[in-house]
């Protein structure tokens, strides 16, 4: 039975429009134009306890929206959703003591305490009993170094810091499920590679199911087993990340040092990408050659130092994805 | 009940700890004070008829609402403004809290923890170098601090009904610029009812603000008889009720329509 259950949501926003300028701000006075936009449009998935699955697509695809309404906080207009057995938007405030969120662009915690009285604070409103949460708050210290942060006000804490602490805030109730929306938004590369390693163990020792959205390739690259891409309010691939890159194209890169600068390279199966001196990238279709056959085309010749195949990196094949989406 | 008195302390600390904000209003309350004295001792001299309040107890009157000025929903809680604004306010529902009992709270914090700051140094002040004298008996005193309690219950459903239209206006801005005005006026705070013009004081003493001011200050001078004592303690339960059940009703209904600003 799976955990969560969406089927054919949909979610209007109406959004007043007027003109540019100042008649267009007049106008505005006098009569007044709504637009309604579709922010979700018929999404159906359903997720697995112990899943861990990121949800992509371009800014304004629907990505918030669907957290919002998962985690109880805003009321779609049609479709069923069901997460834990219990549909989020009915008796939200018991609903939300079960789940995690975390906004990567805003905080929870209070801004004026040090960290450790957000966290005692937060132990309160959810109502943990004080040994539970001893034991919780140690692991999450340890896990993620946040011992030096503790007797820090908030607001001095920098942007990695503060997510860091954003992450043990939403997990003090030891939620079944953890939604993340944009966690690593903003943060540095050491920042993100201890998010990112802290959400794997998360997800693997703890069996917590986690939603992530984020525009971060490498954040789905290192985490994700299922990938769900979203693009105008539509589910647009939801499969493991070997699907979406099969997709778009069935591409596959053979980059090749050559010993000779000069040596021209040419392969009738193969398509010069780029070359830089000695170095070649050929693009080729493993369905119609496979790449052994064609490292052996290859190297029998040209004299070759060097060679090594690659997937074409995710963001390309994403951009592409959104291309095709916004058409 | 524990999160709620959690969120309390919590809004208590914070507050507590504008240690510049309170010496500033200290300075400025105890400023207007002195004028709004000048003004009564004008008034008194220039007129010989009988008034229906004393000079002596327009004086710990006005000292009284001195202090105690911050019990007045005169404000909106500014956290909750910016919270709307940007969309923060997503993390206040994903609380297991009740959302109107949560922000009654911060209103109670935001009520009292800057005023009583403040109020026990002026009262001294006041007290001491001005005039002001302390309640004439033991009876009053009950009486004072039972209606003052009415008086935050009933200003603190009024602080949150305030809040809550923040999440139907977003902005805020009117009802931030309406409501002094209309409080420090209809509650007294600016004039003692009593000395309102007499076609007037029927209406204001229907309306709920006289619960924050008259009700309380009349009590601590003895002005209050026991049958008005009933009808006044009543008059602040019935006020505090509605407001209570008119913020729980926007906010449960705004709060299904609501959309996240950003992100």
């Amino acid at each position: 039975m799976p955990q969560i259950v969406v089927e054919n949501l949909c979610k209007t926003f109406r959004v007043a429009e007027r003109d540019p300028g100042f008649w267009g701000a007049i106008r505005g006075l006098a009569s007044r134009r709504y637009r309604d936009v579709e922010a979700v449009r018929g999404i159906s998935f359903s997720l697995d306890e112990g899943e861990l699955v990121g949800y992509i697509g371009p800014n304004g695809a629907g990505k918030s929206t669907t957290v919002k309404i998962l985690s109880g906080i805003l009321v779609p207009d049609s479709g069923k959703c069901e997460v834990l057995g219990v549909t989020p938007w009915r008796n939200r405030t018991h609903y939300v003591g079960k789940i995690g969120v975390v906004f990567g662009q805003r905080t929870q915690l209070w801004w004026d305490l040090p960290v450790v009285e957000s966290l005692e604070l937060l132990r309160d409103i959810y109502r943990v009993p004080n040994d539970q949460y001893q034991r919780t708050r140690d692991e999450l210290v340890a896990m993620l170094d946040l011992a030096p942060l503790l007797d820090v006000p908030v607001r001095q804490l920098s942007l990695g810091q503060r997510m860091r602490c954003d992450l043990a805030g939403s997990l003090l109730h030891q939620p079944r499920i953890l939604f993340l929306d944009e966690p690593t938004i903003g943060l540095d590369a050491v920042s993100k590679l201890a998010l990112r390693d802290f959400v794997k163990r998360l997800n693997r020792e703890r069996g917590v199911t986690v939603i992530l959205t984020t525009h971060d390739m490498d954040d789905i690259e290192a985490l994700c087993s299922r990938v769900i891409l979203i693009g105008r309010g539509e589910i647009l691939s939801d499969g493991p990340l070997e699907l979406l890159r099969r997709r778009v194209a069935n591409e596959r890169r053979l980059i090749i040092d050559l010993e000779d600068e000069a040596q021209q390279i040419e392969d009738e199966d193969a398509e010069i990408l780029s070359r830089d001196r000695a170095r070649v990238c050929l693009k080729f279709d493993p369905t119609r050659i496979s790449t052994a056959d064609l490292i052996s085309r290859v190297t029998s010749r040209y004299a070759v130092r060097d060679l090594f195949v690659e997937n074409p990196p995710i963001e390309e094949i994403v951009a592409q994805l959104y291309q095709e989406a916004q058409v | 009940m524990k999160s709620y008195l959690a969120i309390l302390s919590a809004r208590f600390r914070v507050l507590l700890q504008y240690r510049m904000a309170a010496a500033a209003g200290f300075g400025t309350q105890l400023f207007w004070g002195l004028i709004r004295m000048m003004i009564f001792q004008a008034f008194y001299d220039s007129s010989s008829a009988a008034q229906p309040i004393s000079r002596a107890d327009v004086v710990t009157y006005i000292w009284l609402g001195q202090a105690l000025l911050g019990f007045l929903p005169w404000n909106l809680d500014s956290d909750i403004r910016a919270m709307v604004r940007n969309g923060t306010v997503a993390y206040e529902l994903l609380r297991p809290v009740d959302l109107y009992g949560a922000w009654y709270m911060r209103a109670l914090a935001q009520r009292t923890a800057p005023t009583i700051l403040r109020a026990i140094p002026l009262l001294l002040v006041a007290g001491l170098f001005f005039g002001m004298r302390p309640p004439a008996n033991a009876h009053d005193l009950v009486c004072w601090i039972v209606t003052t309690l009415g008086a935050i219950a009933f200003s603190c459903a009024f602080t949150t009904l305030m809040n809550v239209t923040l999440v139907v206006t977003v902005s805020g801005e009117g009802v931030a610029r309406f409501m002094p005005p209309l409080v420090y006026t209809l509650s007294g705070m600016l004039i003692p009812i009593s000395l309102l013009p007499a076609w007037l004081i029927p209406i204001v003493n229907i309306l709920p603000f006289r619960a924050l001011v008259d009700t309380p200050f009349r009590a601590y001078l003895g002005q209050l008889p026991d049958r008005e004592f009933a009808f006044a303690l009543a008059h602040q339960l019935v006020w505090t009720i509605v407001c209570v059940i008119a913020g729980r009703a926007m906010l449960t209904r705004s709060v299904r329509r609501m959309v996240i600003q950003g992100g």
